[in-house]
């Protein structure tokens, strides 16, 4: 493996791919550094201009307004997502965004409330490189998590144990590493843990239970905050999160051996993320022949990476949210609690023709006719997509001219090669169609142009 | 099916074919008898129930719907005791010809309220309180059911899949119109490419892709033939679900050979203004379903023939403020085929007098169902795909 696809490798799996507008170093040590110094930049996603309605302002209102509101405010989580779609673009600390996607997945919420969703994402986004327990800490106590887990529910006198549960299951431990009581008295530590009327979190002390729980086999006074510490204190958990990291970064085809030593040095390591990715990334095995194009790229990876790879510019965006949909990964609309399946479930007969077809779609600047299931959480599916007579189409533009300048080669094979292998993962190149044999070196741009739209229409390209 | 014809069809070289397995698959299965087939019909939204086979003869019905209960005189009257809502003339000649068994209060234990998750459940065929990621359907691809190697063993009437017809390995075919498919192929990106690894043998990512796109290819070309042998002159309503259950018969009839069909329609979740929406709705689906099911005697195909048709919830039993239904929990499931053998009602409908917070209990777990499909109708042992076992249910 050559020093060029080992940088592009880390690339591809520490942020979204490589970018026109970013460089590219010439060593493995340097790119490595550059990937994780980018990342100290933090600014919050916020949208300007749109209103934030919290409840209490809510309940003034009359039904007929409240509705018009909530409407709104479903419409903004939208624009969210698009927001979103453009920060992982352009963002140089693509391992923020790229860990602050896996954490999405992993503490899936799915909320109408928009200034809801926008907390919950900073949140992720802040966390996402800081360590773990503070990230399962504050994103407990966000008011999307604790309204989409029931946990303003949960009252010492009527416990709700959603959310415990899911703390327990899917978030920190993993099954069969608790018993049915840890939850029920987990879930007393949590009573009382809501949301104020400014939509901020708050210890409702009048439904708090504050009497003696039992978790773990431990009996104390314990608080929602102890029940958290618990769990970090058991290595299960930096088991758990460790074989998810590597499955994201790495290969979902677990090594044992190699997730159980990186366990113990995430633990060791009181649970800081930075480290634990820069141990995976500066191991020798992750730049193993098994570890290239072992990923399918999720659509989010997909479309920002496509973005990235153009410097794609959008006059309308709007389409990326049907299309985000039609191939069955939504920013803000995880399935369930439980994230996106990835891997081989996304892809099926109907998204993998969606999938090559996209760069050509995008490069004619065209639209996608296909009609979107209705899922139950807009009024119309269709309205950002549409039918046959109202097709609307991507309104963008490649810029072609700063893609070209990052290939030098001087011959037709070499600069198919060149490309190949900048924009696919796959250790074997496909060979060079005979229709890109003849075409004169002279009409550079156009021929790096048809020889990119090519690629990026393979199978191949699918892959990370 | 012949090889050339085969590697004309894939368009692939055959010496991107030299793998007797991969090819053996699609060659053995298109001779075989189908077998009996199920079609699958999802009323998206939560269908009101209770407004759809109502308890004429319940004071607690007509109580708690002072502006929606349904006037007696009104009601299709089936029994003593049920009758069908007044659009649903289709489905009273089913019910009559025996060939339909209804299944009351059919749920889940702690049922969810949330379209979306109670879809998920229903799709998933999971617990409550349990996340899957493959639907029922999908997991009997992945269980290599029998002729499942057949790109259009289940398909999905529509551009995109359902849950349910999603597995980890395989996943079933959607199509809504089989000649724009089949055009979009013909694009030499898809017609022209080679794949550049072993179709068999290799199991890594990308095999798994150029696979999903040979079958693609093939499922393609091999669907647009079928459906265009011969089309049906009889009249279907005016809907997009009409349509589809058209293309259905119009595939069955031309010997396509699937065994699972995938269809339905969205527009029930009516909070609002309920009565004249849900009954153009009743009439579309129980209109649709009784002519395709002419269709279907006609050729002889109705005999081996099951129609499940279920919603993920029903609705609160009292109506709201605003002439409509928020959402419930158990509901009715209709089996309808030319072969039921025991029809009519099936069990006992839920105590309308005895509710769980205003919803109705769930007398049957919907997994019987299902298992009755799997084990009956598809003849494949249904604890591989649902688990474990679940008894089943006696129209089959």
């Amino acid at each position: 493996m050559t020093e060029k696809q080992k940088i592009l490798h880390l690339i591809r799996r520490s942020g979204f791919g490589p970018s026109v507008k970013s460089t590219i170093k010439s060593n493995l040590n340097d790119q490595l550094e550059l990937v994780f110094n980018s990342n100290n930049f933090y600014e919050e996603i916020f949208l300007q201009d749109e209103e934030r309605v919290n409840s209490r302002e809510l309940l003034r209102m009359t039904p007929e307004e409240r509705k018009e509101i909530i409407q709104d405010l479903a419409a903004n989580v939208k624009k969210l997502n698009l927001e979103w779609l453009k920060i992982m673009g352009k963002s140089e600390g693509q391992l923020r965004e790229k860990m602050s996607l896996f954490w999405h997945g992993h503490f899936a919420v799915r909320v109408r409330g928009f200034a809801q969703v926008e907390s919950y994402i900073n949140t992720i986004r802040k966390y996402s490189l800081s360590n773990f327990g503070d990230l399962l800490m504050a994103v407990s106590k966000e008011p999307a998590m604790l309204r989409f887990l029931n946990n303003v529910q949960n009252r010492k006198n009527s416990p709700n144990e959603n959310f415990a549960r899911e703390v327990m299951e899917l978030f920190t431990l993993g099954r069969g590493n608790y018993t049915e009581n840890d939850i029920k008295e987990a879930a007393k530590a949590f009573t009382g843990w809501g949301i104020d009327d400014q939509d901020k979190f708050i210890l409702k002390t009048n439904q708090h239970d504050y009497g003696e729980k039992t978790i773990f086999g431990k009996t104390g006074k314990w608080e929602g905050e102890d029940v958290i510490k618990m769990i970090l204190e058991k290595k299960e958990t930096a088991r758990f999160i460790t074989k998810k990291i590597y499955a994201f970064f790495v290969n979902r085809e677990i090594d044992n051996q190699r997730v159980n030593e990186l366990a113990d040095y995430f633990y060791a390591n009181k649970y800081d993320i930075p480290l634990l990715l820069k141990k995976i990334f500066s191991s020798e095995w992750f730049y193993a022949e098994e570890q290239m194009a072992a990923q399918i790229k999720s659509p989010v990876e997909l479309i920002v990476g496509l973005n990235r790879a153009f410097g794609i510019s959008y006059d309308n965006a709007q389409p990326l949210l049907a299309l985000q949909r039609v191939l069955g990964q939504t920013l803000f609309f995880p399935p369930n609690v439980a994230g996106w399946a990835g891997g081989r479930n996304w892809i099926d007969n109907s998204t993998l023709i969606t999938r090559m077809s996209l760069p050509g779609i995008l490069a004619d600047a065209g639209g996608i006719d296909i009609s979107v299931k209705n899922n139950m959480d807009d009024e119309n599916p269709n309205e950002v997509y549409e039918k046959k007579n109202n097709k609307q189409n991507f309104n963008c533009s490649f810029n072609w001219n700063l893609f070209s300048k990052q290939f030098n080669s001087k011959d037709n094979i070499s600069l198919w090669q060149e490309l190949a292998t900048h924009l696919l993962a796959s250790q074997k190149l496909p060979t060079m169609p005979e229709q890109f044999s003849e075409t004169m070196i002279s009409k550079r741009e156009d021929l790096i142009k048809r020889m990119s739209l090519y690629l990026t229409q393979l199978p191949e390209f699918q892959l990370a | 099916m012949k090889r050339r014809e085969f590697l004309q069809y894939t368009g692939l070289t055959s010496s991107a074919l030299m793998i007797p397995g991969f090819l053996k698959a699609f060659e053995s299965s298109i001779l075989e008898n189908s077998g009996k087939r199920l079609v699958i019909v999802q009323l998206a939204g939560g269908n009101d129930g209770l407004n759809t086979c109502i308890p004429y003869q319940n004071d607690i019905y007509y109580s708690s719907r002072p502006k929606l209960a349904i006037a007696k005189n009104e009601i299709l009257k089936l029994t003593d005791e049920f009758g069908f809502n007044p659009g649903m003339s289709g489905f009273r000649t089913l019910f009559n010809q025996g060939e339909m068994a209804v299944y009351h209060a059919v749920g889940y234990p702690n049922p969810d309220r949330s379209h979306f998750r109670s879809m998920d459940i229903w799709h998933t065929a999971s617990n409550s309180d349990e996340y899957l990621n493959t639907g029922w359907l999908g997991r009997l691809l992945d269980a290599n059911c029998p002729g499942s190697e057949n790109p259009w063993f289940a398909l999905e009437v529509d551009d995109t899949h359902s849950l349910s017809m999603k597995g980890q390995n395989q996943s079933g075919f959607a199509v809504k119109n089989a000649q724009r498919l089949k055009k979009t192929l013909n694009d030499p990106i898809f017609s022209e490419l080679q794949p550049t690894v072993g179709l068999d043998s290799d199991n890594s990512e990308i095999g798994f892709l150029y696979k999903t796109l040979a079958s693609t290819r093939t499922g393609a070309k091999y669907i647009s033939e079928k459906a265009s042998i011969k089309s049906l002159n009889s009249e279907y309503p005016m809907h997009e679900f009409g349509n589809s259950m058209k293309q259905i018969a119009e595939f069955v009839n031309n010997g396509i050979g699937s065994r699972i069909f995938y269809t339905g329609l969205s527009g029930f979740d009516t909070h609002v203004r309920q009565a004249e929406t849900q009954q153009r709705l009743l009439k579309v689906v129980s209109d649709s379903i009784n002519q395709f099911r002419n269709d279907l005697h006609a050729s002889g195909n109705w005999k081996d023939t099951v129609v499940m048709v279920f919603s993920e919830f029903g609705r609160r039993v009292k109506q709201n403020g605003s002439n409509g239904t928020d959402h419930g929990t158990a509901n009715q499931v209709y089996l309808i085929g030319g072969d039921i053998k025991n029809a009519g009602f099936r069990n006992e409908a839920a105590n309308l007098s005895l509710l769980d917070d205003g919803d109705l209990i769930h007398q049957m777990d919907f997994r019987n169902i299902y298992a009755t499909l799997l084990d009956k109708t598809i003849g494949f042992d249904s604890s591989k795909v649902l688990g474990r076992k679940f008894g089943n249910v006696d129209a089959l």
